[in-house]
């Protein structure tokens, strides 16, 4: 036990060079898909707050669409998803090898669930600002850019912190289909081939990325919170 | 400048429908400072919301130098409504924009190049009197502060008319006044039509010019200011009139006055306009052999002249006291008996 505990700590078996590797892997999955999940997140996000009833695009059909998309892919366990979407990805990029195979699944999985808590970040803002631009003349389109977006900014921040911390996770079931990163390294490295002290470091590398995103969102929250 | 018949909007609710305003025939002057008075929910918020067609009517039109707003394409409404601007009673700023940037929002709206923006913005802080605090951020402002802001993000494009949703409701008192002296300011230097809605009589008395009463979706009565609190026909109006011109203690004081011996009739008089100024009392008891107390009066201004009531208790014969009611009345002062026969 003493001797397990020993070599754990001594990190023995850890090759740095495959751990820092991985550390690439599941920052560059993260990153990219994160920067898609931003996009179609707000944009279904925007879809679903302004196509309800009453605001400025009211449309039931498109509505009742974009919900549905919304709430299926949003209940799909992950990691059923990433199975799923096999096919897909292989039509798409050719191959299932790499961190970008798993990009699809990975985007396809968050975007819905940030789009929800887009919506929920657009309805919280007074529907008495959005009337006092229509009173000035404003478009549509200047509507969405002017005061939309500003206005909810620390929540849409602070909405993308969240689904940025859930992607790390993912990233790590996504080691399944072969797209590598710290999951996929303490699952096989570690586990598999019983070498904990991988496993550990594997564990710690993620923790630090997480805190790193908690930090950079909070600060932006904070800073860009002027209510 | 601004015409409105047989305006009418109607709202389906899962409660039926409800008439918010109904059939409304109104003209208001340019240059006027025109207020609307009435309780909660006689629809003045859907009527100034009408005007700019923020609500779209169930039926009746709505004229505005001379553009009939019902029939406009959505580009000429955007075009009409940067020629109105509108305050709230929450003041609507975005709180994520600086002052000068809130106050720019409508000049982006319109296109304005980044520099004339900015002239035009200093212009209109030193305007609304918030010198120095362009840089801040609404949640840093007072109230009072944050309706400046309103004000100055509404005038921005040089309207013609500015619609205000009970601009001062959520003041104090003194604020209030601050803000309806900036809004005659700005009525008098940009010759600029206002449209005033509240539930405040006092508002209406210091600055409005015409004012109309407004009851479940109906305007009951309207005319001059002056003409309004001098002869209000409808109960309503009475009441709001006595919010003004009658503290409330008054009658109650009265009241307990007439528990007493030795006190005779007690007469309200209201003198309007120049009446003000007569020496009434004087020449009452110079020609009459009567002793005259006062128990109360106030004066109040409004934009066509002074307004005063005066609450007096009158002592002697019987057809003495007759002719001193005959006396006032002659001199064109509303006398009414409030006790006594
Ligand atoms: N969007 C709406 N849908 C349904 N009913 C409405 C709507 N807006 C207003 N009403 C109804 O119309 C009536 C008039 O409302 P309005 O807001 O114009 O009153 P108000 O005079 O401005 O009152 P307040 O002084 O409280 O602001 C009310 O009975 C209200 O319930
Ligand atoms: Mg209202």
């Amino acid at each position: 036990m003493n001797r397990f505990i020993l070599n754990t700590w001594l990190l023995p078996n850890v090759n740095w060079e495959n751990m820092w590797q991985a550390t690439e892997e599941t920052i560059y999955m993260s990153l990219i898909a994160l920067a898609f999940t931003f996009l179609f997140g707000i944009l279904l996000g925007l879809i679903l707050f302004l196509t309800d009833r009453g605001q400025l695009w009211q449309n039931k059909f498109i509505h009742a669409i974009t919900a549905a998309y919304v709430n299926i892919f949003r209940s799909i366990p992950f990691i059923i998803l990433i199975v799923l979407l096999i096919p897909f990805t292989r039509t798409l990029l050719g191959t299932m090898l790499g961190p970008s195979a798993a990009l699809p699944a990975l985007i396809i999985g968050a975007a819905p669930f940030y789009a929800r808590m887009v919506e929920i970040a657009l309805r919280e803002i007074d529907k008495g600002v959005i009337e006092a631009a229509k009173s000035m003349g404003a478009t549509n389109g200047q509507i969405i850019l002017k005061v939309l977006i500003p206005e909810s900014m620390p929540a849409l921040v602070s909405g993308i912190t969240v689904t940025a911390i859930a992607l790390v996770s993912y990233t790590a079931m996504a080691g399944v289909i072969g797209a590598g990163g710290l999951g996929d390294l303490a699952y096989r490295d570690g586990f598999q081939r019983n070498n904990p002290d991988i496993t550990l470091v594997a564990t710690i590398v993620v923790l630090i990325i997480v805190f790193i995103l908690q930090f950079i969102g909070d600060y932006l929250t904070n800073k860009l919170d002027k209510r | 400048m601004i015409t409105l018949s047989k305006l009418a909007k109607t709202f389906q609710t899962k409660d039926g429908n409800v008439t918010a305003v109904d059939h409304v025939d109104l003209t208001i002057d340019k240059g006027e400072i025109f207020g609307i008075i009435g309780y909660s929910g006689a629809g003045k918020s859907t009527l100034i919301r009408l005007l700019n067609m923020l609500e779209t009517p169930s039926s009746g039109e709505v004229t505005i130098a001379d553009k009939n707003m019902n029939q406009l394409s959505k580009k000429e409404l955007r075009q009409a409504r940067q020629e109105m601007g509108m305050i709230f009673q929450h003041f609507n700023l975005l709180w994520s924009r600086t002052v000068a940037d809130n106050i720019a929002f409508p000049l982006e709206v319109k296109g304005m190049p980044k520099a004339e923006q900015k002239k035009r913005v200093d212009e209109l802080i030193k305007l609304v009197g918030l010198e120095g605090r362009g840089g801040s951020y609404p949640s840093q402002l007072s109230g009072g502060q944050k309706q400046r802001v309103g004000i100055a993000r509404a005038l921005a494009n040089d309207p013609k008319v500015l619609l205000c949703d009970e601009a001062t409701s959520a003041l104090d008192p003194k604020t209030t006044d601050s803000i309806l002296d900036l809004l005659v300011d700005i009525n008098q230097k940009l010759n600029l039509t206002i449209v005033l809605i509240t539930h405040e009589m006092h508002v209406i008395q210091k600055i409005c010019h015409q004012v109309a009463v407004m009851e479940n979706g109906l305007i009951v009565e309207q005319g001059p200011v002056l003409d309004v609190f001098k002869q209000p026909k409808e109960n309503m109006t009475k009441e709001f009139v006595k919010q003004v011109t009658e503290p409330e203690e008054t009658e109650e004081a009265i009241r307990h006055l007439f528990e007493k011996d030795g006190i005779g009739q007690i007469l309200q008089l209201t003198f309007v306009g120049g009446d003000a100024k007569k020496p009434l009392m004087t020449d009452i008891v110079r020609k009459f052999d009567v002793s005259i107390s006062i128990l109360q009066g106030k004066i109040s201004q409004t934009r066509n002249g002074p307004y005063g009531s005066l609450f007096v208790s009158i002592n002697g014969e019987r057809e003495l006291i007759d002719e001193v009611i005959a006396f006032i009345r002659e001199q064109q002062v509303e006398v009414e008996v409030v006790h006594g026969e």
